[in-house]
């Protein structure tokens, strides 16, 4: 069928602007960034960068696990409300990401700050300052907080799809509400779980800004150092080793969560 | 159980706000803190009115999304027509493509871009090639998976039928197209396009690595901005904008609530804005 070739500008398109940037990142990697000849010297850097790597994997797994937490209740009270009202609360979870990030994350900073508020708050109370940014426990807040939406929303996408009918037999048949979630919802979410700590890991390990703002100088994510090799530091070949070694990174953490899915099953997100 | 979600719900829900909160309660502040409240004043949206720079930087990002939405509404949605025609292998190779940007981490995309258009500005001895078109493209390339997985599934349950019967009472397969199978795949092309446009205008990461000094859009300045102590008109901006946001996300709800209602058949409309990460999407 001719139709087929209708996808020819657009398969043209991502292999100029995808593919090749990628080979250009793998080039740069291995190339030397006065003589351009071949080395190994970026690949042989990244040893230096393993605590960075690991902290930033880390953050961002403690970051996936507490947004599951915290998610994954709203999720599933959203999918028990009245189509109208899902509708609304959805519109409410995804509200905050069209504001910029910055500023929210700016925000943050000057709620927990010193002299922030709720220190402020805490002190007219007679307790504090805490100290409550600049350290790595204010990173995973800064990242739960911008991520958060990326775990509710294929949460209430599987949660709301699940059968009724699955649950009323299982009461039906002896469960008390803690079974019925254990036995039944719990199982059947798995797709939204997966799919949802990929989504917040992906950003949270890869992220640059929120880190320097909320973190203390200890809390460097790989995704600063990738940035000063760019911005500041000027060595986009030892960059393009740390974004290659990231993206191989990231790529087998979402094979290995995809596993968990199955092998012909899509993941519940559209 | 039950209230133990319901606790948890609520306290998320102010969780997610309070930030917004602030920068609100910021934009009307005396003082130029964030925290210290000093008394309560408009004169913040006057400066931000008065202010040349702000507001163009707003322009700036609305252009490159609605033209980077644009371009990637119709080079998707012809990808999507021709992907839905291709052999098993083919389309596999296809969605593996579209599945790249996806799947990488922002700050990937971002550099691997810069490279290029480095490499490219190399090649054509143009020392200056970062600007208003290495940012488009960009934009365009991160926003093409978005419109051609919302198509996709309009195209998937559309009866094929339908455009062999346009085509038995005398259509040309363009028109079948303009006629048929456009009017069905119509919601999945909008919504692709109004979440490329918003991908777009909130875009930071990948913009900030592909942006040129003669076309800066307004979240790379922002950045630029936050190194120093910033003035509350931009908060009085980012005010204004979450209130334009609200009204057309509200605006929205009520149609799809409408629609819902008058077709209690179709399924509720999907939600719009939507990241997808794995690699192995099969046909359904």
């Amino acid at each position: 069928m001719k139709r087929q070739f209708l996808s020819g500008p657009y398969l043209v398109w991502m292999l100029v602007f995808t593919i090749i940037p990628l080979a250009i990142v793998v080039y740069y990697a291995f190339t030397d960034s006065i003589t351009g000849a071949f080395t190994l010297e970026n690949m042989g850097a990244m040893g230096t960068y393993f605590p960075i790597f690991l902290r930033s994997i880390w953050l961002a797994v403690v970051s996936a696990l507490i947004c599951l937490v915290l998610g994954y209740p709203v999720a599933w009270c959203i999918a028990q409300e009245k189509p109208s009202a899902q509708r609304f609360l959805y519109m409410l979870v995804m509200l905050p990401m069209c504001i910029s990030f910055l500023l929210r994350t700016l925000a943050w900073v000057s709620l927990l700050e010193d002299t922030g508020i709720i220190n402020r708050l805490l002190g007219a109370i007679g307790i504090g300052p805490l100290p409550l940014v600049r350290n790595d426990g204010a990173v995973i807040l800064g990242m739960v907080y911008n991520y958060l939406p990326y775990m509710i929303m294929p949460l209430y996408t599987v949660i709301m799809k699940i059968d009724h009918r699955l649950v009323e037999a299982a009461q039906d048949l002896g469960c008390d509400s803690g079974q019925v979630f254990l036995r039944v919802t719990l199982p059947l979410s798995v797709p939204g779980i997966v799919s949802g700590i990929t989504m917040v890991f992906v950003p949270a390990v890869s992220t640059f800004y929120i880190s320097q703002k909320l973190g203390g100088t200890t809390s460097t994510m790989i995704g600063d150092v990738i940035e000063s090799q760019f911005k500041t530091a000027y060595n986009p070949n030892l960059g393009a080793a740390l974004s290659l070694v990231l993206m191989v990174l990231v790529l087998a953490c979402v094979a290995v969560m995809n596993r968990f899915t199955g092998e012909d099953e899509s993941v519940a997100t559209i | 159980m039950r209230a133990l979600s319901k606790t948890v719900t609520i306290l998320v829900f102010v969780f997610l706000y309070i930030p917004m909160l602030v920068l609100i309660v910021a934009s009307f502040n005396t003082g130029t803190d964030m925290v210290v409240i000093k008394g309560y004043t408009l004169a913040n949206y006057n400066a931000l009115f008065q202010d040349g720079v702000l507001l163009p930087l707003l322009l700036n990002s609305i252009i490159i999304s609605v033209i980077a939405a644009l371009v990637s509404t119709v080079l998707g949605t012809a990808a999507t027509l021709g992907i839905h025609r291709m052999g098993k292998r083919m389309r596999r190779f296809a969605m593996f493509l579209t599945n790249i940007p996806l799947t990488n981490p922002e700050i990937v995309t971002g550099v691997s871009l810069a490279l290029l258009f480095a490499f490219a500005g190399q090649l054509m001895k143009i020392k200056t090639i970062l600007g208003f078109g290495t940012l488009l493209i960009a934009h365009i390339t991160f926003n093409l998976p978005y419109v051609i997985l919302s198509v996709q599934p309009k195209l998937t349950q559309m009866d094929p039928n339908l455009t062999a019967a346009a085509m038995d009472l005398g259509c040309t397969p363009v028109q079948a197209f303009f006629k048929v199978v456009l009017h069905e795949i119509l919601p999945g092309v909008i919504s692709g396009a109004l979440m490329a446009f918003t991908m777009s205008l909130d875009d930071f990461v990948i913009s900030y690595f592909v942006y040129g000094p003669g076309f800066v859009t307004l979240p790379v300045e922002i950045y630029n901005y936050t190194k120093k102590p910033l003035h509350p008109k931009i908060y009085a901006l980012f005010t204004l904008l979450f209130l334009a946001i609200l009204l057309v996300m509200l605006l929205m709800n009520i149609l799809q609530a409408r629609d819902t209602a008058r077709h209690p058949g179709s399924p509720a409309a999907a939600p719009k804005k939507r990241r997808k990460l794995d690699t192995r999407r099969t046909e359904s």
